[in-house]
């Protein structure tokens, strides 16, 4: 099938955008600051009128028009709106893409008939964009070259074939070339699209880089030219507007009900699964409250989820009444089928239900789980990890008897290489009774760690005639003792 | 007449009970080991956290979630969740300050819900009155208990020194780690 495409321009959009939000009725500008002065960004006909343009500085515009009132631009706006025309432009066809800051290109292809035609498609939109106070320029082809170069220079329909009859007499500027490219051939006596097609290939090849030819040939359809399509932008939400307020709990849980039920459908429908929701209430009196849970698994179980929730709903203080209740999957992953064993697959979800419980209290980073780090380093030999996000170790390695706790050294009176027979410690006179080592361990160097800057670490075993098990080492090479944990 | 140590240790299933003492650490250690299923650890952020190398011997540290609460509210009430939820074999809080009969008996109740044991570390002389059983556990040294041919068992004296079903009674024993059990060296008490 022949490929169909619209280029589709707005000349004046950033005047424009600002002017639809504010109308003014004087010559109006858009200014941005830029190369050291603020200079005119957009502007509508009736400054350009006056003998403004483009990129002129504010001040000499002033000299030229007294009437002219101006703005700031805001680039990024006028971004955001232009995604907001592309999805627009999704009611005319699938596949819309970006072309520059000001225009868009749409492949028609096989979907103008559902408007009647190209013709009846460019005359709607031209209708809706006027509508909707947005002047634009419209260019039809089979390429987005000469759609782009129609749309600028020379409105209207190329049928196939017709390419180079509709821009041959264009000038090179309607190639998409840089001005200074233009200006080159321009001073060679190449003044329009059909003089530089008639040129010879191999000389323009070898005097002008190829983005000329290249150009040239997209433009004629001679190599291809892609249109990158918008990504698709997934979002995960539902909401639900109530003819009378709400303001018991049962109702709002009845209400949310409704609506996990409906983003479960669309959750499974895509495959994925909900890492985090928001519930959102508004109330009578214009206020919102929310209510955010993150889970410790993704997951799309409406009727659990509805259990989750239930502890945070509790706390929604419904003032008035609630009139509307949204839903949405703030954070999603994959989450493909998954064959329901009912024993083992039960255990697992009621574990990660309880630390979503938990995280929810707590926050979800503070359920951990370890995991073994290769460091003889006492303190280093472990890390905990956030349990939501880790799977339980499988085996843990064997090493050398640790102390069930250990804390930051404690140091305590005592001199000589073997433990001290009796010794103060938090506050209790203990003695020695037994005493197993020494155990050397030598610091990390690499590590740079403050604790270990007094050198190696004897360590010994000592267990007191009070009943304790402690942990202690001594310092050979800058004496001392200290306690470093207790075996219970 | 003496407790049978197997009456009262491993500890009743589906209730709270209570460990102080400067080996009350290795006592949980070892509850957490023979619980079925996984078992969730809380404690207050500012307490340096159980040390899974240590843990090692008794209990697998991967079955361990361990949850860092910034209060001991937080904690009792994570701890309630834990239990009422079912989802784990057991629930070892450590409690740092005082707890009163109402705390108590809210984790007795979730504790009899959820089915899941729950064991409160807490400082000597505290806890609450609800409690099934509460242990008073110390490290003692192989000198004054019988001596083993095994030189490298620690014993422990565990004390009951609550119990809510029966009468106390105190029990000097071992860990075998070959067998993963607790083994009793001598029934002290009577």
């Amino acid at each position: 099938m022949q490929r169909r495409v619209v280029s589709l321009w707005f000349p004046r959009l950033a005047a424009e955008r600002s002017l639809r939000a504010n109308p003014v009725d004087a010559p109006f500008a858009l200014t941005l600051f830029d190369r050291n002065s603020e200079r005119i960004h957009d502007l509508c006909p009736r400054a350009e009128g006056t003998g403004l343009n483009r990129g002129m500085t504010l001040v000499h515009a002033r000299s030229f028009c007294p009437g002219l009132l101006t703005r700031p631009a805001d680039p990024k706006a006028d971004q955001r709106f232009l995604r907001l025309l592309a999805r627009w432009a999704t009611r005319y066809c699938p596949w819309v893409g970006f072309d520059g800051r000001d225009g868009l290109f749409l492949d028609i292809t096989g979907s103008a008939h559902l408007m009647g035609g190209e013709e009846p498609l460019l005359d709607d939109m031209r209708a809706r964009l006027a509508r909707a106070g947005l002047s634009a320029r419209l260019g039809l082809a089979s390429t987005p070259g000469t759609a782009w170069a129609l749309a600028r220079f020379a409105e209207g329909i190329a049928q196939p074939g017709e390419n180079l009859a509709r821009i041959g007499r264009l000038p090179l500027a309607a190639l998409r070339l840089a001005d200074q490219t233009c200006t080159s051939l321009e001073r060679l006596g190449i003044a329009t699209v059909s003089e530089l097609y008639n040129l010879p290939r191999a000389t323009v090849a070898r005097r002008y880089d190829p983005e000329v030819l290249r150009r040239l040939d997209q433009a004629l359809g001679a190599i291809p030219e892609q249109i990158s399509p918008l990504k698709e932008d997934l979002s995960f939400a539902v909401r639900m507007t109530l003819p009378e307020p709400i303001g018991l709990v049962d109702d709002v849980m009845a209400g949310a009900e409704r609506l996990i039920g409906h983003l479960c459908e669309q959750l499974d429908a895509a495959q994925k699964g909900a890492r985090s929701l928001k519930l959102t209430f508004r109330r009578v009196d214009q206020e919102g409250q929310s209510v955010e849970l993150r889970l410790a698994r993704s997951m799309r179980d409406g009727d659990r989820i509805l259990a989750l929730f239930e502890r945070g709903v509790s706390a929604v203080d419904a003032g008035y009444g609630i009139d509307m209740i949204r839903l949405e999957a703030t954070q999603v992953e994959e989450l493909g089928p998954r064959q329901l064993t009912p024993s083992q697959t039960l255990e697992k979800d009621s574990l990660a239900d309880l630390i979503t419980q938990l995280g929810n209290r707590i926050g979800l980073e503070n359920i951990q789980r370890f995991a073994p780090v290769d460091s003889h380093i006492p303190e280093r030999s472990f890390k905990l990890v956030p349990a939501a996000y880790s799977m339980p170790v499988r085996s843990w390695p064997n090493r050398r008897p640790r102390p069930l706790r250990l804390f930051p050294p404690e140091p305590i009176t005592g001199s000589g290489s073997r433990p001290p027979g009796r010794f103060r410690w938090r506050g209790r006179a203990l003695t020695t009774l037994t005493a197993e080592g020494p155990e050397r361990i030598t610091p990390a160097w690499w590590e740079g760690d403050d604790d270990w800057t007094r050198g190696l670490r004897d360590y010994w075993r000592v267990a007191t005639g009070q009943g304790q098990r402690l942990w202690l080492f001594h310092t050979p090479q800058n004496p001392g003792w200290y306690v470093q944990g207790e075996f219970g | 007449m003496s407790l049978p140590f197997a009456t009262a240790y491993p500890l009743k299933r589906a209730r709270a009970h209570e460990v102080c003492g400067d080996g009350g650490l290795a006592f949980a250690a070892i509850t957490a080991g023979q619980a079925p299923g996984a078992v969730v650890w809380i404690s207050e952020r500012w307490r340096p956290v159980v040390n899974p190398e240590g843990l090692a011997p008794y209990c697998d540290p991967g079955k361990l979630l361990v949850t860092r609460t910034d209060s001991q509210l937080n904690a009792l009430a994570s701890a309630e969740t834990a239990l009422r939820s079912g989802a784990v074999g057991l629930v070892v809080a450590e409690i740092t300050g005082p707890i009163g009969l109402t705390e108590g008996r809210r984790l007795q109740l979730a504790a009899e819900t959820g089915g899941t044991t729950a064991l409160l570390m807490i400082p000597n002389g505290g806890g609450s009155n609800a409690a099934e059983t509460r242990w008073h556990c110390t490290g003692t040294s192989p000198q004054n208990a019988p001596r083993q041919n095994d030189h490298d068992s620690t014993h422990w004296q565990w004390s009951l020194i609550k119990n809510k079903i029966g009468t106390l009674s105190e029990w000097v024993v071992r860990w075998d780690a070959a067998a993963r059990r607790v083994i009793v060296v001598s029934e002290a008490g009577g």
